[in-house]
């Protein structure tokens, strides 16, 4: 089967493959690129555990292929900490305990991440809207929703002093 | 899943695009969003040999009214569409049905012209398009060409779009005065297929009194479909009463298959209930818009 040559940048790194048209998103990823932080869950798109960014917007890497990533700019699990400092939402999955056998938390925290890119202040609600297409069996979510109010508080908190204006209470 | 092997293309413009589908007669699959395409190809329930990639082709994403109509692009994803200004002033029915397709990444990517060209028997956007009287553009190398949404749903997943066409555009009919809209969706679970779903529009003259309106259901047939028994009813004044028997109307004309969603009876007895539900938004806003 011949194969398609495709350029895209992952994580800010510019990335090269030949790939065969039917090759999926995240098995590029894993497979081709070692990054194995974005998981496979049900394949079907119903679980989100796949999720990724691909141009700013979440999206489910097992339902699209490698060769319409040609071009486009992603980043993954892999690329949301500075060094060794986690990003907030990260952060907040750990001290919340967003989390128990972790399998889900790759993808739920890319969809956090996309949700308080279009809303900082998301309400409960919203958050809860925000991640439906992302599914844990362990936690109850309960706890996943106290990580993303947590993150989203610190990222306001910290956008308002890098701007000087003044943080809301409460 | 792997899926099976195919060709992939990222035509550059729509007329490229249209060769390749007339070149490619009845192999091509065109590829817009992808969230109920690949699924199919993943399952290989789809093993088209050639994949066309619309991502490159500028132009098929606005949304825009005009005198007659609010035209939107094939390409525009559920997103865009929810989030346009116009949508979210004056086309609370599209708000409804744009914020329960699938999930948010669904939505990010998933546009309208591949739901309606899919025509999965319980997807959301044609029962919209059933209820407005809406217009299907469908382009071919020889044209344009207008298909009623009431002529378009033929069967499961079989629409009356020619494999050498695209589909170009939606024309739902620019809401007037007096009319209002709504989309009501019973699922077992946030983002699920509609057991069954109802849009409803109802128009009142400068009296209050229901000139006329559109209902379509999905889920509860082989393809959705307008309930033109249930529209028929649908006028004089509006009243409970009248709702309940608009909504039995509606039940009666549906064709449920009994699965994991519910049995035959359960789903009928819901067909009723979501129109009668989607009849009373419908006239709230139908009356603040008068």
């Amino acid at each position: 089967m011949t194969t398609q040559h495709i350029t895209l940048t992952v994580n800010g790194e510019s990335r090269e493959a030949d790939v065969e048209p039917r090759l999926l998103l995240v098995h590029l990823l894993r497979d081709e690129f070692g990054l194995t932080g974005t998981h496979v869950g049900c394949d079907t798109s119903n679980c989100g555990a796949c999720t990724i960014h691909v141009d700013g917007q979440s999206a489910k890497s097992c339902t699209m292929l490698a060769v319409q990533a040609d071009g486009r700019t992603l980043t993954t699990i892999e690329g949301m900490a500075d060094g060794a400092t986690l990003h907030p939402l990260q952060q907040a999955f750990w001290d919340q305990h967003g989390l128990q056998c972790g399998f889900c938390t790759p993808g739920m925290i890319m969809q956090s991440a996309w949700l308080l890119g279009q809303n900082a202040d998301p309400s409960e609600a919203e958050i809860r809207d925000g991640i439906s297409g992302n599914l844990c069996r362990c936690t109850g979510y309960v706890n996943i929703v106290k990580s993303i109010q947590q993150a989203a508080a610190e990222m306001q908190a910290a956008a308002a002093t890098q701007t000087g204006a003044p943080v809301a209470a409460g | 899943m792997i899926p099976g092997q195919f060709e992939y293309v990222r035509p550059g413009d729509l007329d490229e695009t249209l060769r390749i589908l007339t070149e490619r007669e009845g192999e091509a699959k065109l590829l817009s969003g992808g969230y109920s395409l690949l699924p199919l190809i993943k399952l290989r329930l789809a093993q088209p040999a050639l994949l066309v990639d619309l991502r490159d082709v500028a132009g098929l994403d606005g949304i825009a009214e005009t005198d007659d109509h609010l035209r939107i692009g094939g390409r525009a994803t559920h997103r865009q569409i929810h989030e346009a200004p116009i949508v979210r002033e004056r086309y609370p029915l599209l708000h409804d049905v744009t914020a329960t397709i699938g999930d948010p990444q669904v939505r990010n990517w998933g546009t309208i012209g591949g739901s309606v060209a899919h025509a999965d028997p319980a997807s959301d956007w044609p029962a919209v398009l059933l209820a407005t009287s809406a217009t299907i553009v469908c382009r071919s190398q020889s044209g344009e060409r207008l298909v009623a949404a009431r002529d378009f749903f033929l069967d499961t997943f079989t629409t009356a779009i020619e494999p050498t066409e695209v589909l170009t555009e939606v024309r739902i009919p620019r809401r007037p005065r007096g009319a209002g809209g709504s989309y009501q969706k019973l699922e077992r679970k946030v983002g699920d297929f509609a057991t069954v779903a109802v849009a409803a529009v109802i128009r009142l003259d400068a009296d209050g009194i229901i000139a006329g309106g559109g209902i379509g259901l999905t889920g509860v047939a082989e393809t959705p479909f307008a309930a033109t028994d249930a529209e028929a009813l649908l006028t004089g004044a509006p009243s409970e009463e009248l709702f309940r028997r608009v909504g039995a109307a509606a039940a009666a004309q549906s064709r449920p298959a009994g699965d994991v969603r519910g049995p035959i009876e359960y789903k009928r007895a819901m067909a009723a209930e979501m129109t009668v539900r989607a009849l009373r938004v419908a006239l709230q806003r139908a009356v603040a818009n008068a």
